[in-house]
């Protein structure tokens, strides 16, 4: 295959995983105004859950449904009985709340699953190459592709076409009114919190044949996934879709090509949204 | 404390300080300490004097400016990449090369503040962890100048008036200068008629505004300022260190310097030098009894967020209020 075609495919392959993971970021700051520094630890919390499902049950597909579960409850457990109560003080108090959480989480991890750099197999099936666009391509990551458009299709049309989609929106744009209209959102909340730390869980999986599973990857991947919030705009799932392809792309054709220039794009572009678009490109203004 | 200002990492007044009774007290010690204990625990202070200085630089921002800044490991990192470069590449005295850190890091400071001081809250915040990432890289690939990740060693610490540093105990009382130093100058800012702008602003920057007060330079000095001690803590633990690494820029260490200022107390400049104290302690001594020091801090750091906001210096100051 073409040199560029498959770096341009691996970059959408890593904007996807990116998506899986800002989806919920951004969502989650949108409806909580909170910046989630855990949400790194969601996605490490995921991948070594799913490698321990998948040692002992030897079923990737198990992992991928059984892991985002225990962490989708983790991350409710934290709204509830922490986040819930910070919600009346400063917006900085709930990152700093979650930044201490997220050594918990490593420690936790290092603990029981030590500090090497593990991985999760693709499942059998997928462990191929195969005749794509003219040459070959790895079948799991066309696989992983065809998955993460699916979720952010579905996504969408939860967030769009729903009742439930319709209350996240309500509340994200006004939960003063939302609240006065007697929409429960507290409940709304702990949902999103824990559906958002449940998607991270699974991107944690799907990655884990790509990126490996280590202590250390909760930064590895927040940090992305932060710039592509605040590029696509924070709040916004269209911002956090877009922004994760473009962030994706951005990161590995840089790498590629400008290898020496590829760590500082990323961050360059973040830099000039912050300062000349801090709404993002997709966001919409909101008052501080 | 918290509940009475429950929108800002607030600051107190220092004239109702019980705790200032012990400051000398707690000097005498800090004198007394090589003399009375062995050497590795005179390169922990060491090393506790030097963070304290980071942590004091950044309650100047954060305590007092109500600027939460996730980046100022990359003004620390600056001092001392500044220190180790020019005096192991260009051969110059490591005292010239702290002296440069300072200058370069306050000058960094006033470039990336005059752009960060445009966004507030969560803004500011990611975006001074945008610029400390983007230096971090810079430490990273810019090998022929730093090293890369393995980063420059090999320097030897530096003779003063004819006490060589290589003595622990002498390089303790460089460290116990400078974060007197830095202490008290940081005293003068925050109590200056500056200072209380600086206040203001945090706590309510329309009004200042309207009181003429420029708002944003009031801002931009103290994230220079700030910068500034920054680079002058980073610069002496190269100096300490013989060495830098990128880890001195990193994510990690913004984080540690800013959980040393919630830990202690913002708007206190003494509470973050304790936080910083208790923060080295804790994963010394848990470290060497457990391997979970890491989730000790975290549970420490949850609980300062949830139920002490005013850290451990608001916890020392209610007590004496009580005794008193």
């Amino acid at each position: 295959m073409d040199l560029f075609l498959s770096q341009a495919l691996n970059g959408l392959v890593y904007g996807i995983l990116l998506f899986l993971l800002a989806a919920g970021l951004s969502m989650i700051f949108g409806l909580l105004g909170v910046v989630n520094l855990a949400h790194g630890s969601f996605f490490m919390l995921g991948a070594f859950i799913g490698l321990s499902v998948m040692q002992i049950t030897g079923s990737f597909w198990l992992a991928m449904l059984l892991a985002p579960i225990p962490v989708g409850l983790v991350a409710a457990a934290i709204e509830m009985f922490f986040l819930r109560r910070l919600y009346r003080r400063d917006r900085l108090d709930q990152v700093l709340l979650t930044f201490g959480f997220s050594f918990i989480f490593t420690d936790l991890v290092e603990t029981v699953w030590g500090r090497d750099v593990l991985a999760i197999d693709e499942p059998p099936s997928l462990q191929n190459s195969i005749e794509f666009l003219g040459g070959f391509y790895p079948s799991y990551r066309l696989a992983l592709l065809g998955f993460g458009l699916l979720v952010a299709f579905v996504l969408w049309r939860i967030v769009e076409h729903t009742r439930a989609g319709a209350m996240v929106r309500a509340g994200v744009d006004d939960p003063a009114s939302a609240m006065g209209i007697g929409l429960n959102v507290p409940l709304l909340l702990t949902s999103t919190f824990a559906l958002g730390g449940a998607l991270a869980g699974l991107a944690g999986v799907v990655a884990g044949p790509i990126l490996g599973v280590y202590s250390g990857l909760d930064i590895e991947v927040l940090i992305p996934a932060f710039i592509v919030v605040v590029v696509g705009g924070l709040g916004s799932l269209k911002g956090a879709f877009f922004g994760s392809l473009l962030i994706g792309m951005t990161d590995t054709l840089g790498r590629a090509y400008l290898p020496d220039m590829a760590m500082f794009l990323t961050y360059l572009m973040l830099i000039a949204v912050l300062l000349f678009r801090p709404a993002g490109l997709f966001g919409i203004a909101q008052p501080q | 404390m918290s509940a009475s200002s429950p929108t800002t990492w607030a600051g107190r007044a220092r004239s109702a300080d019980p705790v200032a009774y012990l400051q000398y007290p707690a000097l005498a010690v800090l004198l007394a300490w090589p003399f009375l204990f062995s050497t590795y625990n005179t390169g922990l202070l060491t090393e506790i004097l030097i963070f304290a200085i980071a942590a004091m630089s950044l309650d100047l921002l954060m305590g007092y400016g109500g600027l939460v800044s996730f980046g100022q490991a990359a003004f620390f990192g600056l001092g001392a990449y500044t220190t180790v470069i020019l005096s192991v590449s260009f051969g110059m005295s490591p005292w010239t090369g702290w002296a440069a850190g300072v200058v370069v890091s306050a000058a960094a400071a006033a470039v990336i503040g005059f752009l960060c001081i445009r966004l507030k809250g969560v803004g500011f915040f990611m975006l001074t962890l945008a610029f400390a990432q983007l230096l971090f890289s810079a430490a990273l690939k810019w090998r022929s100048l730093t090293g890369g990740s393995d980063g420059i060693g090999g320097m030897q610490r530096p003779a003063l008036a004819g006490f060589r540093l290589d003595d622990p105990a002498t390089m303790y009382f460089v460290a116990l200068g400078a974060f007197l130093l830095s202490l008290v100058l940081l005293r003068l800012v925050v109590g200056s008629q500056y200072g209380h702008a600086l206040v203001g602003i945090r706590d309510n920057e329309v009004r200042m505004r309207a009181l003429g007060y420029r708002a944003n330079a009031v801002k931009l000095i103290a994230f220079t300022v700030s910068g500034l001690f920054a680079g002058f803590s980073g610069g002496l633990y190269a100096i300490f260190n013989g060495f830098v690494s990128p880890d001195a820029m990193a994510f990690g260490l913004s984080g540690t310097i800013l959980l040393m200022v919630v830990l202690g107390g913002a708007g206190s400049l003494v509470g973050p030098a304790i936080g910083a104290a208790v923060f080295l302690l804790v994963k010394q001594i848990a470290s060497s009894y457990t391997e979970h020091w890491l989730s000790i801090v975290g549970i420490i750091f949850v609980a300062c967020v949830m139920f002490f906001r005013s850290g451990i210096y608001g916890l020392l100051l209610r007590l004496g209020r009580r005794g008193s």
